[in-house]
C-alpha cells in the first residue's frame, strides 16, 4: 500500500461543503444545534473532533491560526492540534490574539478583545444545554422548539433557593438573540459577557454529538439570571503574580504542600503581552 | 517555579518515541507480523474489522499491531482512515441464504434443510489451558448436505414468523456515516449502530434482557457463518458484478408474541450481523435489537435494552473511550471556577450558624 495522502485541511472537500453548509445554517439561526455528520478525526472524540472539524472545513492558506486549551497555547492538547493543522493545511500559526485570524479553543475565550474578522471555534463536549435537566435529544430538540425554558428556569431558582447562588460557574447558559438556549461550551461563566455583540463570529463544534451551533458578529448573548438575582462574573480579586493584570481569569498553582498558592493569567499571551508591555490591559 | 504550563511540544514528541519502543517490546524476541496476526488471531481481528466498521483483515491486522493489541484502539485507527475513503456506490443487499456455509445451526429444529454444522467452534471444548497448540492437525471441512435456505425462510413460508420484507424495504437504507444520528432511528438505521457497536456493551445488555430486565423470550432460530458475495450495480455494464466476498456472522433470534389487536400471534425476529466470525456479538446484538422493537409490538418500555437512545447513543466504543478518556485533558479553568465557588459556599456556610448545625 503506497502511503496515502490527505486533502488540504484533512477533510475531502465534500464533507468540508456539508460541514459548511451547516455552518451556514447555524449563523442563519444562532444559538440554535444544528445536526451534522461528524466525521471520525484522527484525534479521539472528546478531544476537539467538533473544533477540529469546523477549523478544517473554514480554514484557508492565507489564515493564521491559534489553537488555545485553558488559556494557554502550550498546553498538550492546544501544542496537538496546531501541530496537525501545521501538518495537514500548512497555515501559518501563532499564538498573539490579535494576529490570529481562526482561534480555536478549548474552555476559554482570550482576555484581549477580539476584532471583527476575526473566528472563535469552540470545541465542545455537550452541546445541548438542558441535557442535565432531560437526557432525551427528543424531547430537548421539542423544549428549543417551543422555547420551552422552565426547566432551566427551575433549576437555576432551586440553585439559589439552596445555595443563596446560581451554583453553575462554567457551560453557564445564555440565551442568544433572544430565542435560543445556548451552551457557551465549558468556558468559565467569567467569559460569558465576552460574547455579548462581540464583532468577532463564534462557531462551536461538537464532534461526537454530532451538532454546530454560531453566533455571528454583533449578536445579544445574555447570561441566564433573574432581576433579583443578576448574573455576575465572579471576577477573581487577586492579581496575576507574573504580570500584575487584575480583572483576569487566573490559574491558582499549588507551589508546595504547605498551602503555598501562586495565581497566574489562564491566559498566557496575555501575560506575556503584559509583560513584554507589547499590549493587553493590565 | 512557573513551570505548569510550559514544554508540552517536547513531552508530546518524547511521549511518542517511548511509545514506540514499549509497542516492540524486548527485541530480543521476533517482532511479529501483519500476517501473522492476520492469520493466528483472526477472532481478534474479525472484532476489531467489526468495531471499526471497515471489513479489510491486512488494516485490521496492522492496526492491532500498532495499537498494542488494545482492540477500542484499533478500531479507531480504522475508523480514522475509512472516513477518509471515498464511496463508490451502494452494493445490492447481501444475500445471506446463499452463503457458503462454514457453520450454521439451529436451537429451534433438530434438522433443518442442508443439515446442522459443526463447524470450527469452542462450543463443547473443555477449558483446559492446553500445552499442545502447534501440534499439526488434518482434517477435512464438512460442507453442508445441500442447499442451506435460513431456517427464518422456512418458518415464513407457513406465516408462524412475521415476514422480513418490511414496509420501508422500499426506502435506501439512512447511513449513519453520511447522515446525522437523529433519534428516533428507522430499524435499518439502527441495525447498522448496533452491528458497528461495542461487543461487551451488546453483550451486556443481551444479558440483561435475559435476566427480566425487558425479557423476550428468545430462541436461536439460526446462527449462520461463512462468506457471502457482494455485488455492485454498475450502470455502464447494465448488470451486478461480484466485487468481493466477506465472511459474515448472521443471527436470527425468533421471539414470542401474543399477538394484538392488529396482528394475529406469531413469532418476531431478531436480527444480527457482524463482520467476520463473532457469535457472541451476532446473538447479543439480535437480543437487543428484538428488545428495541417493543413498541412495534406493543410491548412496555421498561428496562435500559428497550431504550433506543440510550442503547444506541452509548454503544460506541471509539466515542465512549474517547469522552471518558478526555478528562485526562486538563480541566483546570472549569476546576478552577468551581473551586472559587466551593470556597464562597464554604465561607457563607461557616457564617450562617443556622445551617452549619444540619452538617455537623
Amino acid at each position: 500500500m503506497s502511503a496515502p495522502t490527505y486533502n488540504f485541511g484533512y477533510l475531502d472537500e465534500a464533507t468540508k461543503r456539508m460541514i459548511r453548509r451547516a455552518l451556514l445554517k447555524a449563523v442563519a439561526i444562532p444559538g440554535y444545534q444544528v445536526p451534522f455528520n461528524s466525521r471520525e478525526m484522527p484525534m479521539p472524540y472528546g478531544w476537539g473532533t467538533g473544533g477540529v472539524q469546523v477549523t478544517a472545513s473554514i480554514i484557508g492558506t492565507d489564515d493564521t491560526l491559534k489553537v488555545i486549551d485553558q488559556g494557554s497555547d502550550d498546553t498538550t492538547n492546544a501544542v496537538s492540534i496546531r501541530a496537525f493543522f501545521a501538518k495537514v493545511a500548512d497555515v501559518a500559526t501563532t499564538t498573539r490574539t490579535a494576529d490570529a485570524t481562526i482561534i480555536q479553543t478549548r474552555h476559554r475565550i482570550p482576555e484581549q478583545p477580539l476584532s471583527h474578522g476575526q473566528i472563535m471555534v469552540y470545541q465542545v463536549p455537550i452541546p445541548e444545554p438542558l441535557r442535565f435537566l432531560e437526557p432525551r435529544e427528543g424531547e430537548t430538540r421539542l423544549m428549543h422548539a417551543l422555547e420551552d425554558y422552565g426547566l432551566m428556569h427551575v433549576k437555576l431558582y432551586e440553585d439559589i433557593a439552596r445555595h443563596g447562588h446560581i451554583a453553575t460557574t462554567y457551560a453557564y447558559p445564555v440565551m442568544v438573540a433572544g430565542r435560543f438556549v445556548m451552551d457557551p461550551s465549558p468556558t468559565p461563566k467569567f467569559d460569558n459577557p465576552k460574547l455579548h455583540n462581540s464583532p468577532a463570529l463564534h462557531l462551536f463544534g461538537a464532534g461526537r454529538e454530532q451538532r454546530i451551533y454560531a453566533i455571528p458578529p454583533f449578536t445579544p448573548v445574555l447570561s441566564l439570571d433573574f432581576d433579583d438575582h443578576p448574573f455576575s462574573t465572579d471576577a477573581p480579586k487577586e492579581a496575576c503574580d507574573m504580570c500584575g493584570a487584575k480583572g483576569v481569569f487566573l490559574d491558582e498553582i499549588v507551589t508546595d504542600d504547605r498551602g503555598g498558592r501562586l495565581f497566574a493569567c489562564s491566559d498566557t499571551d496575555h501575560c506575556r503581552a503584559n509583560r513584554d508591555g507589547a499590549g493587553g490591559s493590565a | 517555579m512557573y513551570v505548569a504550563v510550559k514544554g508540552g511540544e517536547a513531552a508530546i514528541a518524547n511521549a511518542h518515541t517511548l511509545l514506540a519502543k514499549d509497542r516492540r517490546g524486548d527485541t530480543a524476541i521476533p517482532a511479529i507480523t501483519d500476517a501473522q496476526v492476520a492469520e493466528q488471531l483472526g477472532l481478534l481481528v474479525d472484532r476489531v474489522m467489526a468495531e471499526g466498521a471497515l471489513y479489510d483483515p491486512d488494516l485490521a491486522a496492522l492496526a492491532i499491531r500498532q495499537a498494542r493489541g488494545d482492540t477500542v484502539e484499533a478500531a479507531f485507527l480504522l475508523r480514522a482512515f475509512r472516513t477518509t475513503l471515498a464511496r463508490f456506490g451502494d452494493t445490492l443487499p447481501m444475500d445471506t441464504g446463499a452463503m457458503a456455509v462454514e457453520r450454521r445451526i439451529s436451537a429451534t429444529f433438530k434438522d433443518v434443510p442442508g443439515g446442522q454444522v459443526l463447524g470450527a467452534t469452542f462450543d463443547y471444548t473443555h477449558r483446559l489451558l492446553s500445552g499442545d497448540l502447534d501440534a499439526p492437525v488434518d482434517v477435512a471441512r464438512a460442507d453442508p448436505a445441500g442447499p442451506t435456505p435460513r431456517v427464518t425462510d422456512v418458518l415464513g413460508r407457513e406465516g408462524l414468523i412475521e415476514p422480513d420484507d418490511r414496509a420501508d424495504a422500499g426506502e435506501a437504507p439512512p447511513d449513519l456515516t453520511r447522515a446525522p444520528l437523529t433519534f428516533p432511528l428507522s430499524r435499518a438505521g439502527r441495525l447498522q449502530a448496533l452491528a458497528r457497536a461495542d461487543e461487551g456493551w451488546l453483550l451486556s445488555l443481551a444479558y440483561s434482557t435475559q435476566r427480566g430486565f425487558g425479557r423476550n423470550h428468545p430462541f436461536v432460530g439460526e446462527l449462520r457463518i461463512g462468506a457471502v458475495e457482494l455485488e455492485l450495480f454498475v450502470p455502464e455494464l447494465g448488470f451486478a458484478v461480484t466485487i468481493g466476498v466477506m465472511t459474515v456472522t448472521e443471527c436470527q433470534m425468533v421471539t414470542q408474541f401474543t399477538g394484538s389487536a392488529e396482528a394475529p400471534p406469531q413469532f418476531t425476529r431478531g436480527y444480527g450481523l457482524v463482520f467476520g466470525k463473532d457469535e457472541r456479538k451476532a446473538m447479543a446484538m439480535a437480543l437487543v435489537e428484538r428488545a428495541l422493537r417493543a413498541d412495534e409490538f406493543g410491548e412496555d418500555r421498561t428496562a435500559p435494552a428497550q431504550d433506543e437512545e440510550f442503547v444506541i447513543a452509548h454503544g460506541d466504543n471509539v466515542q465512549a473511550s474517547g469522552f471518558v478518556e478526555h478528562l485526562k485533558l486538563p480541566h483546570y479553568v472549569d476546576f478552577q471556577a468551581e473551586l472559587s465557588l466551593l470556597r464562597t459556599l464554604r465561607a457563607e456556610h461557616g457564617d450562617d450558624p443556622g445551617t452549619k448545625g444540619e452538617e455537623g
